[in-house]
């Protein structure tokens, strides 16, 4: 088959699918409680999952908790109340969920939590869509092994807020990736509380204590924002960040990618912020013909290098609010 | 005379408590000291305490004068933020560097006076008066930044953060020139004798012709300038405005630099050169932690155990007890 065919026939498919999918969910009234906006990321989740609705026709009401769960559980009562089709968590606390989702479930709403859990019993909700902590860490660990082959490699950790879960799974997940590798070792371990500026000042640090970075070979971040400070530090040092020391990091932010065009940076693992995509999708299959989605979706931790349009991957990324 | 004098201001706990500091750093790392010329700049890991500790060394300045009016300004931090979101998003948007600059210090400048006019004429608690601000600039610097970080490449605001005068670092150079400054202005003239007067009794000062009302606002302001110029620093340093994390949690080590260096929280006793002192102590501690090779789980545990000791070694009894053992040792 001529590759043109080949196309015609994935585009086809793809087509019957779109439109055999979600083609329920056009009109209807879906709420989402959002955090608020703490971060970037949070933002551009903000922005994707607002453009997803716009693409299924779906009429999203959108409500900003500011960090607090009483907004949240407030905004929940209110789509309750307008008797919404389904219902969009992003939970800002673990506990305290049950009550106001046991009244969504009487009001038979269906509920999705989107990127945090929470301790509630199971079926009060359909689905959780999130990613996989210890999987970006891992996918980043298999990256460096790769990278380096057989040379031995000295690497410098700059984990997130000391307690946090992604530093806590991060860590683990990076270390789980490269534990079958005897020349990979982790030597130094510190905290940048996922800032720019901490990054930049715990590189720093490492930089002075390993002989002016010649013992370095490699720089993990648990977030892209660390890396970005790491990347001046070794500058400052009068080093080549990555390639006199390889940068890898999680998140995907338009600013690693910008250091991807400029060379100094070498990979990083994508935390989507697209949570919505799956939840819509589980959504539609389970209001068309009632097929109970997977109690856990985990969304997909893409490794993104240099090689993989790093202009491109910043030009799609820097509108979305990050 | 003046032997005397410099002895006495030596034999200070601080002084021990710094070299203590950096003699467990160098135990740590023993190239602690070693200083190399990299790209026209100081490179090592001194530099990097002096470096780091500009910026809480430069609230600490002004929040050394506030501390002595018996005031405190928790909105520094918050202060820093504003200032660094609005030169970056004023460059970015196309305009000048030294505009730029310039409107950042302005608005430090304003929030000092917005301080200023809740403490004085309003007669709010300092520590309420600036806990508005220091929550509510926060989110006026992300209303700025619109919630992301804005990064530039505007080379003067990067020069401010990361830039060398001879060398010399250029936070250590703006922290030397304004601590150098306002020590000279405040003990060469009668305005730290003034503000002292303010700091142990507000009253008994109005009455004696002092117009503390105008002396608080100047020190408010000021406080406000000096966070401004921190905030320009920090964001030259990373090359963006981060409004949720620039500052955070700096005007706490600021008060604990003033603290440390022997300003009494009660007014009427200050010194900005004891004060920096103490924000190299925090610093040298803060880089001590990092090169130590410690899991960062200790962090906080090491830090507030240094501090402990340092403020008990201040407590007027022991201090007391040491210099005359120090003193008697000399003698014999």
């Amino acid at each position: 088959m001529s590759i043109i065919k080949k196309l015609a026939l994935a585009a086809g498919v793809s087509a019957l699918l779109s439109s055999a999918a979600y083609a329920d969910l056009s009109g209807k009234v879906i709420g989402f409680s959002q955090i608020g906006s703490e971060s970037g990321w949070r933002a551009a989740e903000t922005s994707v999952t607002k453009s997803e609705a716009e693409k299924l026709g779906i009429d999203l009401k959108f409500a900003d908790a500011q960090q607090k769960q009483e907004n949240q559980i407030k905004a929940i009562r209110g789509f309750i109340a307008q008797g919404v089709a389904a219902i969009l968590i992003a939970p800002v606390v673990a506990t305290g969920w049950e009550e106001v989702l046991t009244e969504a479930k009487e009001a038979n709403i269906p509920v999705i939590l989107l990127d945090r859990g929470i301790d509630a019993p199971q079926d009060l909700y359909l689905t959780s869509v999130a990613s996989d902590q210890v999987k970006e860490g891992r996918v980043a660990g298999e990256w460096l092994v790769g990278a380096v082959g057989d040379k031995d490699c000295k690497i410098v950790e700059l984990q997130g807020t000391v307690g946090s879960s992604p530093a806590i799974n991060r860590k683990q997940g990076f270390e789980e990736g490269i534990k079958d590798h005897a020349n990979l070792s982790i030597i130094r371990s510190q905290t940048g509380d996922f800032t720019r500026a901490k990054g930049k000042e715990v590189m720093e640090g490492f930089l002075k204590a390993e002989d002016g970075g010649k013992g370095i070979c490699a720089v993990y971040a648990h977030n892209d924002d660390m890396a970005v400070g790491a990347i001046q530090a070794i500058k400052d040092a009068g080093l080549k960040p990555g390639s006199d020391i390889l940068v890898v990091s999680i998140d995907g932010v338009p600013d690693i990618f910008q250091a991807m065009v400029a060379g100094e940076a070498n990979a990083t693992v994508e935390l989507t912020p697209n949570m919505a995509g799956p939840a819509f999708a589980a959504l539609d299959a389970y209001l068309t013909d009632g097929t109970q989605p997977e109690k856990f979706i985990i969304t997909e931790s893409k490794l993104y290098t240099p090689a993989d349009d790093a202009q491109g991957e910043y030009d799609r990324r820097k509108g979305l609010g990050y | 005379m003046k032997r005397v004098h410099w002895k006495a201001l030596l034999l200070r706990p601080q002084f021990f408590a710094l070299a203590a500091v950096l003699l467990i750093n160098w135990l740590l790392f023993p190239g602690f000291f070693d200083i190399t010329l990299q790209d026209g700049r100081l490179f090592g890991s001194v530099i990097d305490v002096l470096n780091r500790g500009a910026p809480v060394a430069i609230l600490a300045i002004g929040m050394t004068a506030v501390i002595a009016t018996k005031g405190v300004d928790l909105s520094v931090g918050a202060v820093m933020a504003i200032a660094g979101a609005v030169a970056a998003v004023l460059v970015t948007g196309g305009a000048s560097a030294v505009v730029a600059v310039a409107a950042a210090l302005a608005v430090g400048v304003l929030c000092g006076l917005w301080n200023g006019v809740l403490v004085t004429y309003l007669e709010i608690q300092p520590i309420i008066a600036t806990l508005v601000l220091m929550v509510a600039g926060r989110g006026l610097a992300q209303l700025v930044t619109e919630g992301s970080i804005v990064t530039f490449s505007d080379p003067v605001l990067i020069f401010i953060g990361t830039g060398a005068v001879l060398g010399m670092p250029m936070p250590i150079v703006i922290a030397s020139v304004l601590a150098i400054g306002a020590t000279l202005i405040v003990r060469k003239t009668a305005l730290g004798l003034l503000i002292e007067a303010v700091g142990v009794n507000r009253s008994a000062a109005r009455f004696a012709g002092i117009s503390s009302g105008l002396l608080l606002m100047v020190v408010y302001t000021f406080a406000g300038f000096c966070a401004a110029t921190s905030g320009l620093i920090v964001a030259g340093d990373i090359r963006g405005a981060d409004a949720n994390n620039a500052g955070l949690w700096l005007e706490l080590d600021a008060i604990l630099a003033v603290v440390i260096g022997g300003t009494s929280l009660l007014g009427g006793r200050f010194s900005i050169p004891m004060s920096v002192v103490g924000a190299l102590i925090i610093q040298a501690m803060n880089t001590g932690i990092l090169i130590s090779g410690f899991s960062p789980e200790f962090n906080l545990v090491v830090k507030s155990g240094v501090i402990i000791l340092i403020l008990v070694l201040q407590a007027p009894m022991v201090a007391q007890s040491l210099r005359k053992r120090f003193t008697a040792e000399r003698k014999a």
